[in-house]
């Protein structure tokens, strides 16, 4: 492993492209061994995921951080990639999610229609190249190929709902794109460079006609990851194409949405940190005050939900307004708190997504939302084909995986979004930054709050409904494969409250990290190009 | 020259977010592509505006800058329009593809009521 070092990071972007490309070879008929393909894939990016982890935190890596030069360009001149604590959780999260979803779509998702398991690892590909890109326009590319893959994939197992959700989300993502470029080509106008660490550097000595260049730039690119991240009013696009695309996919979804997120998080940090001089802190009032109307908007949403497809949405909305509105609230004490808050929330949305499909089956088929959405598929939809062994008392299962998707996503005690959500109320109650006056503290603590109180409202109403039935006549059948994922899901959920204090310990030294601006700039534009053998 | 791009790229903008809003998907699209041209002239001219000066210098030359154009916005642009064209490809897949399942071209996939 050693020897592989300075490469290993290129690994989460190079294996997917190669699998996926791979798999485009293989007919549809050997869906096993493409989907053997995939899970290899997806698990050794896990292992890497781990592995980068581990590096960074062993202290091997200078200031922490390590550097890629692609086609050894030294850092403004050429493509940087930066693996730092913050990447590789993140990137453990995306390999995580992505095991579980795709474990859970072999039973069924990923034999309907072609080309799932391609599309499933440029996704991967495209979120796992965001998280390490360290330029803007890579950002965009690797933006770009996430989005493609997730159109392709919104569309799998074509039917009216989903081509109708698919034609607003393709529109709203490719206008956000148009927004993202043209953020760009402000920033280089006004900078002359698209390397964040060199971005960092040039935005304090700025004189005042390109500083204005560069903040109209950067919150027209604010407008495109806003939009990603579902931030009110940017995000009405949002229920409708998670209530239509399939669970495994909308489940991968609910991960995009935090993509922007860390999207916002890295570059707000990185560029408008107290070192910026005059631009310091430009648009934090904007990210907290649309982080607070998104939470508002979340649980007013949540409490009009019936399905369980838009109560999970609303429930993303909430989480995504949360995090926006802590990461705009400046306090940087509270930012362990808010990515432990992103992690818990993100797999616990995704598990009850996974978890919808499979209590549609409680219904009998006239009965259920489904229905709704089966007319005039083009693609033929057999839930029969998924039924595999019955697992005892699977929906004594159910319930039980339901109650802990409901307590982690309204943030009860015992499990981890209880600890999330504790810990974010102490950091405000706690917080000594002057950064924001005493009543949005308060206006914030409410919200979240009232938000948790809707969930709670919502959670209940699906389970009393869909649980406590009497017309339960269709036997239960549910595979493995199905309830492994959701399983394994909710376990991390239970051991996040047993970590929880290593894990936050780790969180505390990422948002150290994000602090570090001179650092950064110092380790990425200082890196040396490699001049020998020595590297390869 | 200033002023004509300036404008070409304001009416390029000003037809594509009108047409954008429209409710025919082909008048979307068309509008996408309009948008789209737009943003490519404005990256280019990031790159400040000149005649006759080449982006290529040659190797090993101490060279001076201001007789050069910017390379970069314009490479910038290339990658734009691929990425840019591809996926307005896509979404003509999807618009078809709609077009066939509803047997309409409206966005929404139906027609509005007070329009039957």
């Amino acid at each position: 492993m050693m020897y592989l070092n300075p490469h290993l990071m290129m690994l989460p972007i190079l294996l997917p492209l190669l699998a996926g490309a791979v798999m485009v070879f293989i007919n549809e008929r050997h869906h096993r061994l493409k989907f053997l393909i995939n899970l290899f894939s997806t698990a050794v990016m896990l292992l890497t995921a781990i592995q980068l982890l581990m590096q960074a935190e062993s202290g091997l890596w200078p200031a922490d951080m390590a550097v890629y030069l692609a086609a050894n360009w030294s850092a403004p001149f050429g493509i940087v990639l930066v693996a730092d604590r913050l990447a590789a959780v993140m990137l453990l999260l995306t390999a995580t999610l992505g095991t579980a979803t795709l474990v859970f779509s072999y039973s069924r998702w990923s034999k309907t229609g072609v080309h799932f398991h391609t599309l499933f690892q440029l996704l991967l590909m495209g979120i796992n190249g965001a998280i390490l890109t360290a330029d803007l326009f890579n950002l965009f590319v690797f933006f770009e190929v996430m989005l493609a893959a997730s159109y392709g994939l919104l569309l799998h197992g074509y039917n009216i709902s989903r081509i109708r959700a698919g034609m607003q989300y393709i529109v709203v993502n490719l206008v956000a794109s148009l927004f993202f470029l043209i953020g760009i080509a402000l920033v280089y106008a006004a900078t002359g460079t698209l390397n964040f660490a060199d971005l960092a550097l040039k935005i304090a000595t700025l004189d005042s006609t390109d500083r204005f260049i560069l903040q109209t730039g950067a919150a027209i690119l604010a407008v495109a990851f806003l939009t990603k991240s579902a931030m009110w009013p940017l995000g009405f696009w949002l229920p409708v194409t998670y209530s239509a695309a399939c669970a495994p996919i909308a489940a991968m979804l609910v991960l995009l949405t935090k993509v922007g997120v860390y999207v916002i998080l890295r570059l707000w940090w990185l560029l408008f940190s107290e070192h910026a001089g005059a631009s310091a802190g430009f648009g934090g009032s904007v990210l907290l005050c649309g982080g607070l109307l998104t939470l508002a908007f979340g649980a007013i949403g949540l409490l009009a939900s019936q399905e369980p497809r838009r109560i999970a949405s609303f429930s993303a909305v909430i989480s995504s307004g949360t995090l926006l509105a802590l990461i705009g609230y400046g306090d940087a004490a509270l930012l362990s708190s808010a990515l432990f808050y992103l992690i818990s929330s993100t797999l616990a949305v995704a598990a009850f997504i996974m978890l919808t499909e499979l209590t549609d089956r409680i219904y009998t088929p006239a009965a259920s939302v489904l229905a709704l959405s089966m007319e005039a598929f083009a693609v033929e939809e057999d839930t029969q084909q998924s039924a595999g062994v019955v697992i005892p008392a699977a929906m004594a299962f159910l319930g039980l995986a339901f109650a802990a998707c409901a307590l982690i996503m309204a943030g009860l005690p015992p499990l981890s979004g209880f600890v999330a959500k504790f810990s974010i109320l102490h950091g405000l109650l706690d917080s000594s930054a002057v950064h924001a006056p005493l009543w949005i503290r308060w206006l914030m603590l409410a919200l979240l709050l009232v938000a948790g109180l809707s969930a709670i409202i919502a959670l209940m109403r699906f389970g009393v409904r869909t649980f406590w039935t009497l017309y339960n006549s269709v036997p239960l059948r549910l595979h493995p494969t199905e309830a492994l994922p959701i399983l394994a899901i909710l376990l991390l959920g239970v051991s996040m409250v047993f970590i929880a204090g290593p894990l936050f310990n780790l969180l505390d030294r990422v948002s150290t990290d994000l602090q570090q601006t001179p650092a950064y700039i110092e380790r990425v534009l200082q890196h040396p190009v490699v001049t020998t053998q020595e590297g390869l | 020259m200033e002023l004509t791009i300036a404008l070409s790229i304001g009416v390029l903008f000003g037809s594509g977010i009108w047409l954008i809003l429209r409710p025919r998907s082909f008048q979307v699209i068309t509008g996408l592509l309009l948008l789209s041209y737009a943003v490519n002239l404005f990256i280019f001219i990031t790159g400040r505006l000149s005649v006759n000066k080449p982006p290529l210098i040659v190797q090993g030359e101490l060279i001076d800058p201001s007789q050069y154009a910017d390379p970069l916005p314009q490479a910038l642009v290339l990658t734009a329009i691929v990425i840019g064209f591809a996926t307005t490809a896509l979404y003509l897949v999807v618009l078809l593809g709609s077009r066939g399942l509803t047997g309409t071209d409206h966005v929404d996939g139906k027609e509005r009521d007070s329009a039957e």
